[in-house]
């Protein structure tokens, strides 16, 4: 019955229908996809002349002479570890709360709501924050307000994925582990976390690639340093309580600067902080691949 | 039907010999799932060293019921028990139990094998660094002894610091057994462990339940009616939340009293 009542032209349209819509699906692929090779194209292009030695050895030069990027590199470095150091642990107990504690309850609703704002704020905002609370009581722009800044920027990212990772631990997981008489803390620590730690590592690897282009919000907090600080690394500007040398910051400003060498050097610092980001999902996708192997 | 139920209200099954003694004893239970009364004056008793087997169709409450046993279902909000149950005479049900404690002295399998995400080794002494401290000689003479017990040693006592994970599922329930085993409860309850399993797997579990109610009492609730027959000692077929028939295995399978039994077991509902 169904093969006698089978429509050709019925059939015939969904087919042509069908080809029309992969038609557009593709072309749309191949449009956004042309745009980002460009990008990339032209940063190749541009930044890898611009890499040498110099770059990581030498500090940010005045106009006309020679010169790196190796104190903007470093403080990007260091701005970035404090940052997930401090918003890490914070994001991961905030997490563990709500997937493990607060569940469904009014605090949780309420904190998971406002985590989610914080996490879709623009970053500007964050920064201008930081600077209303840090950096006008301290009176001067510093390493330590930009660590500030980047690590409110961490604990949203944390915080979400942290979550979102226990809640994919099976319940029967949780019951078995309770069913052996394991209190609810050991089953947390050592049951959840464990099965949900690759999905959570990516969580904090994905905050970091987010911070480490992040300019906004160390515009208002860090500034730049194009000297040397007055720290025991003196040569790279190492002291956090003066302000700090950033590449997000350094490329700001010298690609908007009328020089030919700075300009070059933005070039550069965007292509290692590029490659540096595109390092640090491919580690993600690859922690997120290997829990999906059941590792 | 009232006096049947009166008649089970003693908790003792029929021709029960009356030296046997009860490990649990469940008075007047009823329980809720919010405002859903899914037991209904439940009367039992599981006998020490015996198998208790729990039959019925789907949504009937034996699930339930073994989960109260361990107290398991005090995870979730909402979810409520009345009456009493006595474990070596002591209330379970009552205030201030430390439920932890409890679990460790009523172990639990589940329908779908549960390894926790580490080497097969971990997976058994997990439960064992609860509450015991053991010299490593003494942990492993006991995860070897307990992955004897369950029938698991010989396949895997070549890779103890593999994942457990990487078990066939037949393999992982007999580790989720030993890991429960390890832990020395004195009750099992065990929640459809075998229908996850294929013919093989099942076969040793049953097995298993065999050797293992020498030293445990324990509860099994299944969906297949074979098996119930071959493992257990006494039977309970429970319908809508009722308690509808307790009695020794062989009675229920080949004379039972209740006339719903007779159709569940004959496949006529359920």
């Amino acid at each position: 019955m169904a093969a006698t009542s089978l429509s050709k032209s019925l059939y015939a349209r969904r087919r042509s229908t069908n080809f029309v819509a992969m038609l557009l699906a593709m072309g749309a692929a191949v449009f956004g996809l042309f745009w980002l090779f460009a990008i990339l194209g032209t940063l190749f292009w541009n930044g890898f002349s611009a890499i040498d030695l110099a770059i990581f050895t030498q500090n940010t030069p005045a106009p006309g002479s020679a010169g790196g990027l190796a104190n903007a590199i470093i403080g990007s470095l260091a701005m970035t570890l404090i940052a997930t150091l401090v918003g890490t642990p914070i994001g991961i107990m905030a997490g563990t709360y709500l997937a493990e504690y607060g569940k469904k309850s009014v605090l949780a609703s309420v904190i998971r709501f406002i985590n989610d704002i914080l996490l879709s704020a623009p970053s500007i905002i964050i920064g201008l924050f930081v600077y209303v609370i840090f950096v006008l009581q301290v009176g001067h722009f510093s390493g330590w307000a930009g660590s500030l800044a980047l690590s409110f920027l961490v604990i949203p990212v944390v915080v979400r994925t942290s979550e979102d990772m226990l809640n994919l631990v099976p319940t029967g997981l949780r019951e078995a582990a309770a069913a052996l008489g394991a209190p609810r803390w050991k089953v947390v620590a050592f049951i959840a976390y464990k099965a949900a730690r690759n999905g959570m590592i990516t969580g904090v690897l994905l905050a970091i690639a987010r911070i480490s282009g992040e300019t906004a919000p160390l515009l208002f907090t860090s500034l730049n340093n194009q000297f040397g600080g007055s720290g025991f690394f003196s040569f790279w500007s190492s002291d956090m309580n003066a302000p700090m040398a950033n590449l997000p910051v350094a490329i700001f400003q010298m690609a908007l600067s009328p020089y030919e060498d700075w300009q070059r050097l933005a070039w550069g610092g965007s292509l290692l902080i590029t490659v540096a980001i595109l390092a640090l999902n491919i580690a993600a996708r690859g922690l997120a691949a290997l829990t999906s192997k059941g590792n | 039907m009232n006096a049947e139920l009166a008649s089970l209200a003693t908790g003792q099954p029929s021709n029960v010999d009356a030296a046997l003694s009860a490990k649990i004893d469940i008075r007047n239970l009823n329980f809720f799932y919010d405002k859903f009364h899914a037991l209904k004056d439940i009367n039992l008793k599981l006998q020490t060293g015996k198998v208790t087997a729990f039959i019925g169709p789907s949504g009937c409450g034996k699930s339930t019921l073994l989960r109260v046993l361990n107290r398991i279902y005090d995870l979730y909000p909402k979810l409520r028990a009345e009456g009493e149950v006595l474990f070596d005479g002591e209330n379970i049900l009552a205030p201030g139990q430390d439920l932890n404690l409890l679990r460790a002295r009523i172990g639990m399998v589940f329908q779908k094998p549960t390894p926790f995400p580490m080497s097969i080794y971990d997976n058994v002494a997990f439960g064992i660094r609860l509450y015991e401290k053991l010299s490593k000689l003494e942990l492993d003479g006991r995860i070897e002894a307990a992955l004897r017990r369950a029938a698991l040693w010989d396949e895997v006592k070549d890779k103890l610091h593999q994942s457990g994970l990487g078990l066939s599922g037949g393999q992982q329930q007999r580790l989720c057994i030993a890991r429960s085993v390890a832990v020395k409860p004195e009750v099992i309850l065990l929640d459809e462990p075998c229908s996850a399993l294929d013919p093989i797997s099942t076969a040793k579990i049953e097995e298993l339940i065999d050797e293992l109610k020498q030293d445990y009492t324990i509860a099994i609730v299944t969906h297949n009616m074979q098996q119930a027959a071959r493992t257990s000692d006494y039977t309970a077929f429970m319908y809508l939340g009722q308690l509808i028939e307790f009695s020794p295995t062989q009675q229920v399978f080949t004379n039972p009293r209740e006339k719903r039994t007779q159709d569940y077991i004959t496949g006529r509902f359920g």
